[in-house]
């Protein structure tokens, strides 16, 4: 598949924004600015960019618990979303839902989600809406592959593939679920196969390969606005952090081998390389690239600290009854 | 005596009882390896290996219904379901069948099994992770459900517990984890049913459970010191529940307020108050006051949850209406 040199320097730059970001938001919760549960994706940045690269702006988003990349990666915003992490009432959400919960419905961001496997269904039920209004759009539902072991998956996908959903279900392997890992967790090799028992495509790819996800999520992109319903695809990727902030030395229950392994497979150094032996980016073009994020994040910061906080007396706002 | 934390109260229980009943296990999300996400099976996992520190799937249901299978199979399963927030999912295995197997079976068999779970807000962790919905479980016939307040209470309770060969809900709080307080360390037990006089007074009652205990007896004592004598007590097991001792005290001090965390709306505090009301109005010289958490989600943002969050202010309040 061929995909042109602007595209390979976008995925590089929304994967950089990603893992800039996350980087900036592990400092401000260790620095104890920034609160609550952060789950940070560093490591998985291909996930995200592979696959919304190939999603119109008007395509549906389902995220999951570790969804600061695919909120980016679709759209999202550094000052609304530190906002959002700084609980301020100019965060995409009021400061009402956090890093759990981010959502920028302009987007057709619908949300992160607390509850594992809890965007599965409602996937399932976005996509039944577009099928009922007949209009050309699709939801691509991120999820880990903790989730792919809920109630959730089964009666969502099997639901989707039924009505025949333009769902896009992307299973973000990570290979782990906080401390449990996936020997524990299924007996598969590849959770792409479970497709199968829904009779609809199902795929598995190197998760750390932005280019390899974003060829097979195009691949599957096209079934689906064909007409021919949802597609699994399973990303392989790892967890390089923490399973949340507050949990700095989750190696405690990995070996650290595993984790070194991984860390040498960094999706973005990989794409760097890439693109740097193809000539098709220069390093002081990525030293400027990273300068530039950098400079927006700390933008998005200085305006997080300046929003104001809610006033206690705004409890009940959004609250309908 | 030795002074431990709520946590290890919980798992000194455990650990004996492990120890004790080769039937006794447990089976949850990241409890083995990891310990538990505030450290109550902690070790576990390396003194009695996976076999009985079962890490899960991620599987809600499959925990609490396995458990239940277990318990007919003849174990004793101690389920944990890392927070109360995830037990919708799992609910029907909790309420059409936990709780209604050994009535709809005629009482041929028994469930024997204690499902640990954790309640509050704490640490701003938003809407889906800081709920106090055992009224949920109050309100479902046939389920034990028991509220510890402190380490003492935890030990006690969660020994009786495991020993009850009927389903309970353990509610852990995530606020107390880390209090510390005076725990034998040989066995003992601690009733169900039986409320606990956390601080005699004479001027009005305060029954109040998990964290809010502690705030009720702290500004009790403040209040000490301006002439009001306030009785503390902890109900310590919601269902079966101790009416009587309540009843004694609101027939001395003719003033309550309940005080517990779950959300106002058909909340614990509003069971408790119609169950005074309905029996005890003569006694009452003032309305009844409730304090709870609002009819309203937990926010995520800080002033917002320090003000979702009922405490001393509220108690406060609720005093000076009394009072
Ligand atoms: C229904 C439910 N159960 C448990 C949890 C607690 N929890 C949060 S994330 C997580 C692990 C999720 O693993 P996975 O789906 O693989 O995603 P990852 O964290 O690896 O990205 C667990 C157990 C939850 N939030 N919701
Ligand atoms: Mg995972």
């Amino acid at each position: 598949m061929k995909i042109s040199n602007d595209d390979k320097i976008k995925m590089l730059w929304e994967m950089m924004r990603i893992r800039q970001f996350e980087e900036r938001a592990g400092e401000l919760y260790v620095a104890g600015i920034i609160t609550g549960a952060l789950h940070a994706s560093n490591g998985q940045e291909a996930v995200p960019v592979g696959v919304i690269m190939n999603l119109k702006e008007d395509d549906y988003l389902q995220s999951s618990h570790r969804g600061h990349g695919h909120v980016l990666a679709k759209g999202g915003e550094f000052k609304p979303m530190m906002a959002e992490l700084f609980g301020k009432i100019t965060g995409y959400c009021k400061g009402r839902g956090g890093s759990m919960h981010f959502a920028y419905v302009e987007k057709n961001i619908l949300g992160t989600n607390g509850i594992v496997g809890g965007g599965i269904p409602i996937a399932a039920g976005v996509g039944y809406s577009i099928v009922y209004k007949g209009t050309n759009q699709m939801v691509a539902c991120f999820l880990g592959d903790g989730a792919a072991n809920t109630g959730a998956f089964h009666e969502g996908i099997n639901f989707a593939a039924v009505v025949n959903a333009p769902v896009l279900f992307v299973i973000e392997n990570n290979q782990w679920a906080i401390s449990v890992p996936r020997k524990w967790s299924d007996r598969l090799v590849d959770l792409s196969k479970r497709a199968a028992a829904y009779g609809i495509l199902g795929e598995t790819v190197d998760g750390n390969d932005v280019l390899a996800v974003y060829e097979a999520a195009n691949k599957a992109v096209k079934e689906i606005r064909a007409g021919n319903g949802p597609v699994l695809l399973e990303c392989k990727t790892y967890r390089w952090k923490g399973h949340h902030a507050g949990e700095p030395a989750s190696l405690q229950y990995r070996d650290p081998k595993e984790v070194e392994a991984w860390l040498k497979k960094c999706p973005i150094k990989k794409l760097e390389k890439a693109l740097l032996e193809e000539k098709i980016i220069s390093e002081a073009e990525i030293e400027e690239m990273t300068k530039k994020i950098e400079q927006e994040l700390d933008e998005a910061v200085e305006f997080a600290k300046k929003s104001p906080l809610p006033e206690a007396a705004s409890l009940h706002d959004h609250l309908y009854v | 005596m030795r002074t431990i934390t709520y946590s290890e109260a919980i798992h000194e229980s455990i650990d004996y009882n492990m120890e004790k009943d080769e039937t006794v296990f447990n089976l949850g999300e990241d409890i083995g390896v990891l310990g538990g996400g505030f450290r109550a099976t902690h070790d576990l996992y390396e003194k009695y290996g996976r076999k009985r520190v079962l890490d899960t799937p991620l599987s809600e249901i499959a925990i609490v219904g396995a458990a239940i299978g277990a318990a007919l199979g003849g174990l004793r399963p101690i389920p944990e379901i890392m927070y109360i927030d995830f037990t919708p999912g799992c609910m029907d295995m909790i309420v059409n069948q936990m709780a209604k197997i050994h009535f709809m079976f005629g009482g041929q068999i028994k469930v024997p099994m204690v499902l640990r779970t954790v309640c509050g807000a704490a640490g701003y962790n938003a809407a889906q992770h800081s709920q106090s919905m055992y009224p949920f479980f109050v309100h479902t016939p046939g389920l034990i459900v028991v509220t510890p307040s402190t380490p003492y209470d935890a030990k006690g309770l969660l020994n009786t517990s495991i020993a009850d060969d009927n389903p309970v809900i353990f509610m852990e709080h995530k606020r107390l984890y880390t209090s510390k307080g005076e725990v034998p360390e040989e066995f003992y037990t601690i009733p169900f049913g039986k409320a606990d006089v956390k601080r005699e007074g004479d001027d009005l009652t305060i029954v109040a459970t998990h964290a809010l205990v502690h705030d009720a007896l702290a500004l009790a004592e403040e209040m000490e010191k301006e002439g009001t004598s306030i009785e503390v007590i902890d109900p310590r097991t919601l269902v079966p529940f101790d009416k009587e001792t309540i009843f004694k005290s609101v027939e001395k001090t003719n003033k309550l307020i309940v005080a517990d965390e779950s959300i106002l709306s058909c909340g614990m505090a509003s069971e408790i108050s119609a169950i005074v009301a309905e029996e005890m109005f003569d006694y009452l010289d003032k309305p009844i006051i409730r304090v709870a958490s609002p009819n309203c989600h937990c926010p995520f943002s800080m002033p917002l949850e320090d003000a979702y969050i009922p405490g001393k202010e509220e108690l406060k309040e609720a005093i000076a209406k009394v009072l």
